[in-house]
């Protein structure tokens, strides 16, 4: 009888995973003793780092979507239908169609989502860039502005955590092509006590700041916000009035998690930081946004995790005893602007090392946004 | 007197989104009365931890080192 393994989720880390295991059990997937299932509620694959780009009108969302049908190997079965329930007890998904699907095996990438009612006043006030939809409205807004104050205000936990100074030094550069800088003030907040989690990227992104005369306020925790007034009242004490607010607020698991039982408070699965199995479940994995891990929720983050996953799926399958560990890598590009960027890479163990920005690890970067389809298919 | 821990948080080798972050969603998410214990490999949350919790008003339990000395252990109560 074949072993079932099913994917929930259609993102990077899920289609890395599908593809991943399509390509290394081929056999026993022609042979009928291996199933690759992936179960997502959207037939298309959105390459979501896009949407920073699209909020300054230098992309469109649909250039960066493809059906998720084009980016499956071989051998991977694609179910398009919303999972409602994860039942661990009899080792099934409930399907939004009424169906159920069998698993011997589960992965679950189910993602996180930004949270837009998690504060009071923040779904009428804010703009985002983390939604494609929220991305072409911002860019409307963003390009027709001709002066005033844009306030950035980030909630934890979030994704892509390098993506609000990017579009802060965006903006910046944006404004002054368009010689208006002198018009716009710019001020990026952040919760703790510097510009960034990652203190090298804090500590070159200061002077910058200053250089550029862009604004900013620490231990800003936003409260509430008041859409009428136009302002934000945060933890701290502190009201900041705005007239573009953009907001990257706290996200959340996915719908399924908390409706099985499986999340903690935000929904999000606690995970084994090395084996990626979801804790007291010897046969489901975790991986990307979905975990609870204290790590960077990127895209980087789920391609790293995969490999991991994908290979102890591939041991535990054939009888051998998985022996790949994930070692909390992740590697984000930066933007300096709209000409340079940098990077960081680090780890559990190995502490981020400051790069200086220059042109070409920004055209890197570009060129990364077009080979991301080689990613997801597992080639890259 | 001993401590209540409600809810622990490990955030050793934590970079991005680090300690405090993580004990600052971990707080936002707790009631009024619970303790929050992190658990960090960074020394610089010795110093922006407290800073957090004092402004914002919560209460600072303890800040030590774990008995191996690879990491420290914070207590905050949330109180408001």
């Amino acid at each position: 009888m074949a072993k079932n393994v099913v994917i929930l989720g259609g993102g990077t880390g899920g289609t890395m995973v599908a593809n991943h295991l399509a390509r290394s059990m081929r056999k026993e997937i022609s042979q009928g003793e291996v199933t690759v299932t992936q179960v997502t509620d959207n037939a298309d694959h959105v390459y979501q780092p896009s949407f920073l780009f699209v909020s300054i009108n230098h992309a469109r969302v649909e250039d960066y979507t493809r059906p998720q049908k084009s980016l499956l190997a071989a051998g991977v079965n694609l179910v398009v239908d919303g999972a409602t329930k994860i039942n661990a007890d009899t080792n099934t998904i409930t399907l939004a169609n009424g169906g159920s699907l069998p698993y011997d095996m589960l992965v679950i990438a189910t993602g996180a989502y930004p949270n837009f009612d998690s504060l009071p006043g923040l779904a009428e006030a804010a703009d985002n860039f983390y939604t494609a939809e929220g991305a072409n409205k911002l860019r409307d807004k963003l390009i027709n502005f001709t002066g005033g104050k844009i306030v950035i205000t980030i909630d934890v936990p979030h994704k892509c955590p390098v993506a609000p100074l990017e579009l802060i030094f965006m903006l910046d550069e944006m404004y002054r092509d368009k010689g208006i800088r002198d018009k716009v003030d710019l001020l990026y907040t952040y919760p703790i006590g510097r510009l960034h989690s990652l203190q090298p990227v804090a500590d070159w992104a200061e002077p910058e700041f200053e250089a550029r005369g862009i604004n900013s306020e620490i231990f800003c925790n936003v409260e509430s916000v008041d859409p009428k007034k136009k302002i934000v009242s945060t933890l701290e004490g502190s009201e900041i009035p705005y007239d573009i607010l953009i907001s990257i607020p706290a996200h959340r698991g996915a719908q399924v998690i908390a409706d099985s039982g499986l999340g903690d408070e935000g929904g999000f699965i606690p995970t084994d930081r090395h084996s990626l199995k979801a804790e007291g479940y010897n046969n489901i994995y975790v991986l990307g946004d979905a975990t609870n891990l204290p790590i960077s929720k990127a895209g980087s983050t789920a391609h790293y995790e995969a490999d991991v996953v994908a290979e102890n799926i591939v041991s535990e399958l054939r009888g051998i005893m998985p022996s790949h560990h994930y070692d909390g890598k992740v590697f984000c590009f930066v933007e300096a602007g709209l000409n340079s960027a940098t990077y960081v890479s680090f780890s559990y163990a190995k502490p981020p090392a400051p790069t200086p920005p220059s042109e070409m690890i920004h055209w890197f970067k570009l060129a990364f946004n077009e080979m991301y389809w080689l990613s997801a298919r597992g080639i890259l | 007197m001993s401590v209540q821990v409600d809810k622990t948080v490990d955030a050793r080798g934590s970079y991005c989104p680090g300690p405090l972050m993580e004990l600052i969603k971990t707080v936002k998410a707790a009631s009024v009365g619970n303790t929050v214990e992190v658990w960090s490999s960074d020394q610089g949350s010795v110093n922006d931890i407290p800073e957090w919790v004092k402004k914002v008003g919560h209460e600072l339990l303890y800040s030590e080192k774990a008995d191996d000395g690879e990491y420290w252990r914070i207590a905050v109560k949330k109180v408001k």
